[in-house]
């Protein structure tokens, strides 16, 4: 018998008790009518007040089934798995992707660890095996307001460094990326990382990110020595313009050694804009994001130093609840050949089946090196299985 | 040629800049705490409301989402952490209700006290009767479902009244010298919404059983409080658009019923209920299913009051 039973109980013994013993304070009959209906208000208003005071959980416990039907299972981390399936149309002879391709599954396993820490493990199965996309402890629960990740991660450098395939909106990844850094796998390497909310005036929000690591990123950083490491920087401000429109402005510092040796460095720096407007009565169905990246590298290699620039400048609107449209405007020289410079533009067409799948086309026409002109249709299919984490802004 | 000497200067210049900066921003951006006020910062503005009504002057609270947005879909903007970081208390309606932004925000507020299961991290689904407790196997096939039931359980005012017992007992826990002041706030709350209760129900009474069609499954608390009956929803599955077929069979759903009232939340597009209202010689109601959706939903009881009185009006109207 809980709390509230007994005091109920108890409650209506005494009524009764009182109606048993028949005293005339307590008899309903010789009440005139309204004290009797005030009675009955204030032992309503009791009733309803100690219901009200049962702080016990409402819900139903979890049911678990199954052979042992383990409790321990309700401990499991979330899986996910992120599908991403892609077709090809047209002719690209420097960068030809095939014609159908089950690009990448990605299956996702996130938990809390512990009170002071939760792990987010990302294994990418592709047609040229298996890799781990990103695995990492975050360290949630040390002072100062520090937030601190263990493993292996994608780099803080821009926006779509960080960003996994199916989070993008194209089915690839800008020039600039592809040429500069590292494209798709980009900056992703075993490291640490420390961040941290700045003081900033006014609700200017101000954030510093640096991360070191062992210093092998493909063809951008590559550790010859056990102390080549390489180190990236992030400082990031954003601001609310109004309600629905806001402005995000990064800036990005990465500096490791190259596959030339110990003594070829290459840095990069990088700028990231992203505004963004999106009505909060209308989320779901309108939306806008333009975001630009401009990244600077600089590169060691005989004969002489290579400095490269490239941007990409994108703009994405959703129509409604099921149809994005979008564009990508893109430019970038070459990391180890600055006189090589490849152009391009896109245009995209994203439908929504639902929040966990969506169908996108995708033209684009590339002219690289300024002589070899490639003229592809993307399409692409991207799926989620499963209790997939939600991404960072 | 070799770049010995200059890599290393480089190497070490970068890596004091990084301790640089993150030195600075321990030792100059030491959380600002008002003087002896709890901060709070509430998911929603229903869950703000109710903080308020038991925490009056002593806490200081801040909601995320505002009352007219579809609480689904809320952006994880980096400006909610400016709150987030300073807060001594995180109240969330939880039922995975906030799982698409709520938890990155958590994380990168760098505030260990705010963080799952610690001490100021407060579920309010915990005190509240919740319903569509799944019983079955749970597919996505099924929708945008909630595994652990219904979340919009804060539009039944008993279950407002049970959550701001919970917010009473862990605000005592964190502010021990005002517990008595967070009692006497809880008895006033109390009180007022027995009485508005009263009133709501005296309106409502001569529509219990109506039945009516809502936009998305936000309603189940409130009509079950109320008495009404929802015979379907213009969505064909949660979080699915209304397709055509949907719609065709759902006009002659509430022809054949009689259903004359489409409920739908403030964030929803209004085209195709007000088409099927049309079709059956019904009418579109938006109800507000949060404190701050309207002007005149500026608390817990006032939204009580906005939506009983549309639907009271509404249902005059449609006799």
């Amino acid at each position: 018998m809980n709390h509230f039973t007994a005091i109920l109980l108890s409650a209506l013994l005494t009524v009764g008790i009182g109606r048993a013993q028949g005293s005339p304070a307590t008899n309903p009959a010789e009440e005139p009518q309204k004290a009797q209906e005030e009675r009955i208000r204030k032992l309503e208003e009791e009733v309803q007040a100690l219901k009200a005071a049962q702080t016990a959980p409402k819900t139903e416990p979890t049911q678990l089934g199954g052979a042992g039907g383990s409790a321990a299972k309700a401990l499991n981390p979330d899986i996910s798995l992120n599908g991403d399936f892609r077709g090809s149309i047209g002719r690209n002879e420097v960068r030809p992707v095939p014609g159908l391709e089950m690009h990448e599954a990605e299956l996702g396993l996130q938990s809390v660890i512990d009170p002071y820490s939760r792990g987010d493990v990302f294994l990418s199965f592709g047609e040229s095996g298996v890799s781990v996309e990103e695995a990492f402890v975050t360290l949630t629960a040390l002072p100062g307001g520090f937030v601190a990740k263990v493993g292996k991660m994608r780099a803080a450098f821009g926006k779509v460094n960080a960003t996994h395939n199916h989070a993008l909106s194209w089915t690839d990844r800008p020039l600039v990326t592809e040429n500069l850094v590292n494209g798709e796998d980009g900056i992703n390497d075993m490291g640490l990382s420390v961040s941290r909310i700045l003081p900033a005036p006014g609700d200017l929000f101000l954030e510093a990110t640096g991360q070191v690591y062992r210093g092998d990123s493909g063809v951008v950083f590559t550790s010859s020595r056990k102390n080549d490491l390489s180190y990236v920087g992030h400082l990031r401000g954003y601001k609310d313009l109004t309600e629905n429109t806001n402005l995000e402005i990064g800036y990005s510092y990465a500096q490791g050694h190259n596959e030339l040796g110990h003594d070829f460095l290459t840095r990069l720096h990088g700028i990231d804009m992203s505004l963004r407007w999106k009505p909060l009565r209308r989320s779901i169905y309108n939306s806008l994001l333009w975001r630009s990246e401009f990244v600077w590298s600089q590169r060691d290699q005989l004969p002489t130093q290579q400095k490269s620039f490239g941007l990409y400048s994108s703009l994405d609107y959703r129509l409604d609840q099921r149809w994005t449209v979008g564009t990508r405007f893109d430019w970038s020289q070459r990391a180890t050949a600055s006189n090589q410079l490849d152009r391009g533009g896109s245009a995209t067409l994203t439908y929504w089946l639902s929040e966990f799948s969506q169908v996108r086309g995708q033209y684009r026409f590339v002219r690289y090196d300024g002589r070899h002109d490639a003229s592809e249709l993307r399409l692409q299919l991207i799926f989620v299985m499963g209790a997939h984490g939600a991404h960072p802004f | 040629m070799k770049f010995s000497p200059a890599a290393m200067r480089i190497k070490f210049a970068s890596f004091l800049s990084l301790v640089a900066i993150l030195l600075l921003a321990l030792f100059a951006s030491q959380p600002l705490l008002a003087a002896g006020k709890l901060n709070v910062v509430a998911a929603t503005q229903d869950l703000a409301s109710l903080t308020s009504e038991v925490g009056g002057d002593r806490v200081n609270v801040t909601a995320i989402a505002k009352g007219y947005q579809d609480p689904h879909f809320v952006e994880a903007k980096p400006s909610f952490l400016l709150n987030l970081r300073r807060a001594d208390l995180l109240v969330v309606v939880g039922l995975e209700l906030e799982i698409g932004w709520l938890p990155p925000l958590i994380t990168q507020s760098g505030n260990p006290k705010i963080q799952p299961a610690a001490q100021g991290y407060f579920d309010a689904s915990r005190f509240a009767e919740i319903l569509e407790i799944p019983t079955a196997q749970v597919t996505r096939a099924m929708g945008d479902v909630h595994p652990q039931g219904n979340p919009h359980y804060w539009l039944d005012p008993q279950n407002g009244l049970r959550v701001a017992g919970g917010l009473a007992q862990k605000l005592s826990e964190m502010s021990p010298g005002d517990a008595a002041y967070f009692q006497q706030r809880l008895q006033d709350f109390r009180r007022r919404l027995a009485e508005a209760e009263k009133r709501w129900d005296e309106q409502m009474k001569p529509y219990r059983g109506r039945k009516v069609v809502t936009y998305h499954q936000s309603w189940p608390n409130f009509v079950k409080r109320f008495g009404l009956q929802v015979v379907e929803y213009v969505e064909p599955r949660p979080g699915i658009p209304p397709s055509p077929a949907h719609v065709v069979a759902l006009i002659a759903l509430m022809k054949r019923q009689s259903v004359k009232l489409i409920l739908v939340e403030p964030y929803f597009d209004l085209k195709t209920p007000q088409s099927v209202a049309r079709e059956t010689g019904g009418q579109v109601v938006v109800l507000m299913p949060s404190v701050g959706g309207d002007k005149d939903t500026g608390d817990y009881i006032k939204l009580f009051d906005y939506d009983v009185s549309l639907l009271v009006k509404a249902f005059q109207q449609a006799r």
